[in-house]
């Protein structure tokens, strides 16, 4: 996109000069506060809003000069509410685009069949009509609907905004597998920062008025905010949230304070520790005791503390890892392997050790020589 | 209840070529004015300020008693049925715009923007997403217009003999048979409610992707949280 603008007649200025690299085969997400100009910039990817000024080139060909509906049958298309055709089954809504390029009715079908399975929708629902689906399930064919004739395209205007926090999740990790599986460039509106932070391999911040405020990868744009405005769009916890993106995997695990229930007594090495992680015969955890509350040979659940959520090294992030450890009353954090057996346990302390190396690490990478510098930037 | 079926000579006709000719009298001006409809609905779905003008038309046109129509008519279509069909076709408008007009614009925004999104052009999309998801609101109209037209047909008796059933009220004052009188108004009533049985049949053939029971037409986005998980929803 270069310098593309959008005003309307009446002199409103949605989008104003915006110039964006938009990376192949990756999510980018535009996020901001509504009124910013991000539904109109996706809109006018496709043409359904024509740019005033500017140019938007994909591949290098310009986007303006070509047949518009041609255009838009090779860009998938998602919207909040899914928009399905109400009167079609879900296999004809899905099957819509196939049809309409002259695929054939066997082979539209077909493809439509492949695409449910690919979004996680049971085929017996392929008969079905929109109003039988859930809010979630609408959506997933709105996607389905989206890919079906494998558009290298996907233009996603809020898609997930309009289901409840659970499914919104579970419709969140279905795409990133898809992205995974399929690797199309996705373009993604949205309000909702996490939801940005989380999908998005490059994130446009937008201000008010259709400026771009920030364009970074999620990570940079945690770290390193461009100015107040981004920094208060991130909200109050961006440093804990940017934990997300440091690996749990050097983390030092210590077996010490761990005794499983048929052990008799503490060991040896936990000697002085407050609290003992006690697991089950098959290394599960089943949570924090006193050392003075157990005895030999038997272990009293109700007595035990929560363990909180468990951490995987290497998979989770060490923000998962110091959630756990806040959680637990001990202050530890616990370590299981992918099977959920106890690999270790590990403390606040040693966490806080790894967050300081962490950022010391990005810093270094960002700003060769000058990493001292961002440290010592304190915000107004 | 003797000679309830012996229509007088005086129509020439049976009881059942009667019912034909008033179904054909009813039922071809709710076509017409159908066709009419369409095109003039679309235009005000288009263009939004055509659309209070138009309606106001259409009700003057419904508020002309049909005898004036008659008056003005039979110079030029005589006393044929043409003259009785004719503003039966008008009085149908008066229903069937405002009907078309709020079926079409009650797709949801959403779908609209969905099918532009896909590459539907506006012919195409006019007849494969908004007159298709009209449909309910269209039929609705129809049942109206269809019940309204089965009525006044009989005012056709008026003006030689072209009132179908209604011309059974004429002979029984004529003739001082009241019968005819009751023969007349049940005949009509029992027509009226089966074509009304009819257009439902229709819709209900045309409408498989509407929610059912519980009555009414869809509340598309508000119900949905309400509807069972497709898991129940099979057992049904």
């Amino acid at each position: 996109m270069d310098s593309v603008t959008k005003r309307y007649p009446d002199g409103t200025v949605a989008v104003d000069h915006l110039s964006l690299e938009i990376p192949d085969r990756a999510i980018t997400v535009l996020v901001g506060p509504s009124g910013c100009g991000k539904t109109t910039t996706l809109r006018m990817i496709n043409r359904m809003v024509e740019p005033t000024e500017g140019t938007i080139l994909l591949d290098g060909d310009d986007l303006g000069r070509q047949p518009v509906t041609t255009l838009r049958r090779s860009m998938g298309y998602v919207i909040q509410n899914a928009g399905l055709f109400q009167h079609r089954t879900i296999l004809d809504n899905i099957a819509t685009v196939p049809r309409m390029i002259g695929w054939g009715k066997q082979k539209s079908r077909e493809r439509a069949a492949e695409l449910m399975e690919r979004v996680g929708l049971d085929a017996s629902l392929g008969k079905r009509y929109p109003y039988q689906l859930s809010g979630g399930q609408q959506q997933r064919v709105g996607v389905a609907r989206a890919l079906a004739a494998d558009p290298p395209v996907l233009l996603m205007d809020e898609p997930f905004s309009a289901v409840d926090p659970v499914v919104r999740k579970g419709l969140q990790d279905e795409l990133l597998r898809i992205q995974d599986e399929l690797g199309k460039t996705i373009v993604f509106v949205t309000h909702d920062i996490d939801e940005a932070i989380k999908l998005g391999t490059m994130v446009a911040v937008m201000r008010t008025g259709g400026r771009l405020a920030q364009f970074a990868p999620p990570a940079e744009l945690l770290s390193d905010p461009a100015d107040e405005f981004v920094e208060d769009f991130l909200g109050a916890d961006r440093g804990i949230r940017r934990l997300s993106f440091f690996p749990s995997a050097g983390l030092e695990l210590t077996r010490g304070p761990v005794v499983r229930a048929d052990a008799a007594g503490a060991p040896p090495a936990a000697a002085g520790a407050p609290y003992l992680l006690v697991t089950d015969a098959d290394d599960r955890p089943l949570g924090w005791a006193r050392p003075e509350d157990l005895t030999a040979g038997s272990v009293d659940a109700a007595r035990l503390l929560s363990h909180g959520r468990p951490f995987v090294p290497g998979t989770d992030s060490l923000r998962a890892a110091l959630d756990c450890a806040v959680l637990s009353p001990a202050g530890w954090a616990v370590a299981v392997n992918d099977g959920g057996r106890v690999t270790g346990v590990v403390s606040q302390q040693t966490i806080a050790e790894a967050i300081r190396a962490a950022h010391d690490r990005t810093a270094a990478q960002e700003t060769p020589g000058a990493g001292s510098a961002d440290v010592t930037k304190v915000a107004p | 209840m003797n000679g309830f079926f012996d229509i007088p000579s005086d129509l020439d006709n049976t009881y059942f070529g009667l019912i034909g000719l008033h179904l054909r009298e009813a039922l071809l001006p709710v076509l017409a004015g159908l066709l009419a409809a369409l095109p003039v609905a679309q235009l005000c779905v288009r263009f939004r300020w055509l659309y209070p003008p138009v309606l106001g038309v259409t009700t003057v046109f419904y508020a002309v008693p049909s005898l004036a129509v008659f008056v003005v008519l039979i110079d030029y279509t005589g006393q044929t049925e043409l003259t009785v069909m004719i503003p039966l076709a008008v009085y149908s408008l008066v229903v069937l715009v405002p009907a078309i007009v709020d079926g079409v614009r009650s797709v949801p925004e959403e779908t609209l923007a969905a099918s532009t999104a896909m590459g539907f052009g506006p012919v195409r999309r006019y007849l494969q997403v908004q007159l298709p998801i009209a449909v309910p609101a269209i039929l609705a109209g129809l049942r109206v217009a269809v019940s309204a037209s089965i009525s006044l047909v009989s005012v056709g008796a008026l003006i030689g003999n072209q009132g179908a059933l209604g011309n059974l009220l004429a002979d029984a004052q004529k003739y001082g048979r009241p019968e005819l009188a009751v023969n007349s108004v049940l005949t009509t009533a029992v027509l009226a409610v089966l074509c009304d049985a009819l257009l439902v049949l229709i819709r209900n053939l045309l409408t498989p992707w509407m929610p059912r029971g519980k009555g009414g037409r869809p509340k598309q986005f508000a119900a949905r949280r309400e509807l069972p998980e497709p898991e129940e929803a099979s057992a049904r």
